[in-house]
């Protein structure tokens, strides 16, 4: 296990490392520089602009000097929120991000295995088709369909529930956001969840648990439930890099202040830093949690330690 | 040369298939019209009319949809949005096609340490936020509309690789391989013209599964202003501009949500039911 442990936390740096410089290279390559404006500055203005962000060394000494920074949570200043480095205002931003994206997954993965377990169990009945059914719908529409959709009719049509961040308060303001994000996770989820299920539900040592005379819901709570949630377990990863990615839908759609509405204005702003702040900090949560998913996954499937 | 030798069963299942059929239909329906729609209403994508903004879909001067806040005809633009989305969807798959077949093919021929290698680094890739890097591109390089192809379809290769790798390692073993081999055929030759070919079956139906991503891709940038720019337009940046005045005219936004929708719940079920046809074990 420690052995294992071992390769996968060395497998994810030169991953990480890679973005780094793919994301660093891609914002040097861009033309122009940061500060060109139409206004003209005097030569000794823009050497002095240039020394104090490191402009005027070589690229591979930017380089090294911005992954030294990264190692150290320093992600540099934000080229048009003047004041503030990028590392801030990623933090200033991350609570509510943060409490968003958990609530998303959480809500996501219990619904989802449940009625994934559900359709599972009464396969090719009614309540299946429903089940596969809705789940091919919330798989097909994206979250910036279902977002503003959500907001006309409960927002707008209904006046159950307020538009935006900054027009309620309470919890029920996040009530619309967070479902928004988890539908096409549960739609996933679930689908995963059914087709697993089935097969653990055909396995001979069900089959025998069966045979012993335990009933369906001891079967399923005992001894079908952790080999079907191991495929669920390596969905995980992909799952968290897209409610990363719905998350900058839906704090556009709601305005709600988070992490991703910060990257969008800096995407639109040309604020490159912020941008590839934003960009290296995500690859590194997505990165790190998926280091966690496949320790876990160690942890409970030994056959995948020994490969 | 038949593709595949069980052609015409899985030809007869998939027309026994309802839901498949009615999407297929429904599909090259909608792409017709996108394709004939400027030759059906009398007004261009891109005319405005300030005497006529926010109108409410009416038969009346044929704004079947309405219009938008500059007095756009919505019908029309949300053809011209079909057009783009289709388009883009496409040329994004044929370049995610090319790099997953090459990629998958050459792991899968060559094998042992190569192979493991090159599939760990694909391992490696699905882990990261691929959107990001497109965005943090799209930032950098003017949001060209060239771009956001190749971009689309850089990020969707990896399924297409893991599944032609796969493949062709099954592939490999056969005779017509070996003989291939014993009379000097070349390894990048016979991966090109003798294992690629015996592809196709299985290529053409994940790439109906890649196509509905590559539509997600391209609306996600498009509804947050990082994609197809104005006066252009595509489904994305309609729902996007929907949104902004849903209070007034809600129609701006349900018709290309729709519309949308519509798109890729039909390219899911037919690539879920493409797959069970070439699969049935599967199924």
């Amino acid at each position: 296990m420690l052995r294992y442990a071992l390769l996968r936390i060395l497998g994810a740096i030169p991953t990480l490392l890679l973005v780094v410089a793919i994301a660093f290279m891609m914002v040097h390559a861009a033309p122009g520089g940061p500060f060109d404006s139409e206004r003209v500055l005097p030569p000794e203005i823009e050497d002095n602009v240039n020394q104090a962000y490191h402009l005027d060394e070589s690229l591979p000494e930017q380089f090294l000097r911005y992954v030294d920074g990264v190692l150290h949570g320093d992600l540099g200043p934000s080229y048009r929120f003047r004041d503030y480095t990028v590392t801030e205002l990623i933090a200033a931003a991350l609570p509510l991000s943060m409490r968003l994206g958990a609530l998303a997954m959480l809500i996501a993965v219990t619904a989802g295995v449940s009625a994934g377990i559900v359709a599972a169990l009464k396969k090719n009945t009614l309540v299946d088709r429903l089940v596969t059914g809705a789940a091919m719908i919330g798989i097909s529409v994206p979250v910036f369909v279902i977002a503003p959709l959500m907001v006309l009719v409960f927002a707008v049509f209904l006046k159950w529930l307020p538009a935006s961040w900054a027009g309620g308060s309470g919890p029920g303001r996040l009530l619309m956001p967070v479902i928004a994000l988890a539908l096409p996770q549960i739609a996933y989820i679930a689908r995963l969840t059914r087709a697993s299920m089935i097969g653990v539900m055909n396995s001979d040592f069900v089959r025998t648990a069966r045979a012993q005379g335990l009933s369906t819901l001891s079967i399923v709570c005992y001894h079908a439930l952790k080999p079907a949630m191991l495929p669920l377990l390596s969905y995980m990863g992909p799952a968290i890099a897209a409610v990363l990615t719905g998350s900058v839908v839906v704090e556009e759609v709601f305005g709600i202040p988070g992490v991703g509405q910060f990257f969008i204005r800096g995407a639109l702003n040309r604020d490159y830093t912020l941008v590839l702040g934003i960009t290296v900090f995500y690859a590194a949560l997505v990165i790190a949690l998926n280091l966690v998913v496949d320790l876990l996954y160690g942890v409970l499937d030994p056959r995948i330690r020994t490969r | 040369m038949s593709v595949s030798p069980a052609l015409g069963p899985a030809i007869r299942r998939l027309r026994a298939n309802r839901v498949v059929m009615v999407c297929l239909v429904s599909l090259l329906v909608l792409a017709i019209v996108a394709l004939l729609g400027p030759f059906l209403t009398p007004h261009r994508y891109m005319d405005t009319d300030f005497g006529a903004r926010f109108l409410a879909p009416t038969f009346s001067d044929w704004h079947l949809f309405g219009t938008d806040e500059l007095g756009r005809d919505l019908f029309s633009r949300t053809l011209l949005g079909v057009q783009v989305t289709l388009f883009v969807a496409v040329i994004a798959s044929i370049v995610s096609l090319g790099l997953g077949v090459a990629y998958g093919a050459t792991a899968g021929f060559i094998g042992g340490k190569t192979d493991a290698l090159m599939m760990r680094a694909v391992d490696a890739l699905y882990a990261l936020p691929f959107v990001f890097l497109v965005i943090l591109l799209m930032v950098v390089f003017e949001r060209n509309f060239m771009l956001i192809f190749v971009a689309i379809g850089a990020i969707n290769w990896l399924d297409m690789a893991r599944i032609v790798r796969g493949q062709t390692m099954s592939l490999k073993q056969r005779e017509f391989v070996d003989a291939a081999r014993l009379m000097g055929v070349s390894t990048p030759r016979i991966i090109l013209r003798h294992i690629t070919p015996n592809l196709v079956g299985v290529v053409v139906v994940y790439m109906t599964l890649t196509i509905p991503q590559a539509i997600l891709v391209e609306s996600f940038l498009s509804f947050l202003g990082l994609g197809v720019q104005e006066p252009q337009t595509s489904l994305g940046a309609l729902v996007n501009g929907g949104t902004a005045y849903m209070e007034r005219a809600p129609w701006l936004l349900i018709v290309p949500a729709t519309v949308l929708a519509l798109v890729l719940f039909c390219f899911n079920f037919l690539g879920d039911g493409l797959r069970d046809v070439a699969d049935p074990k599967q199924a």
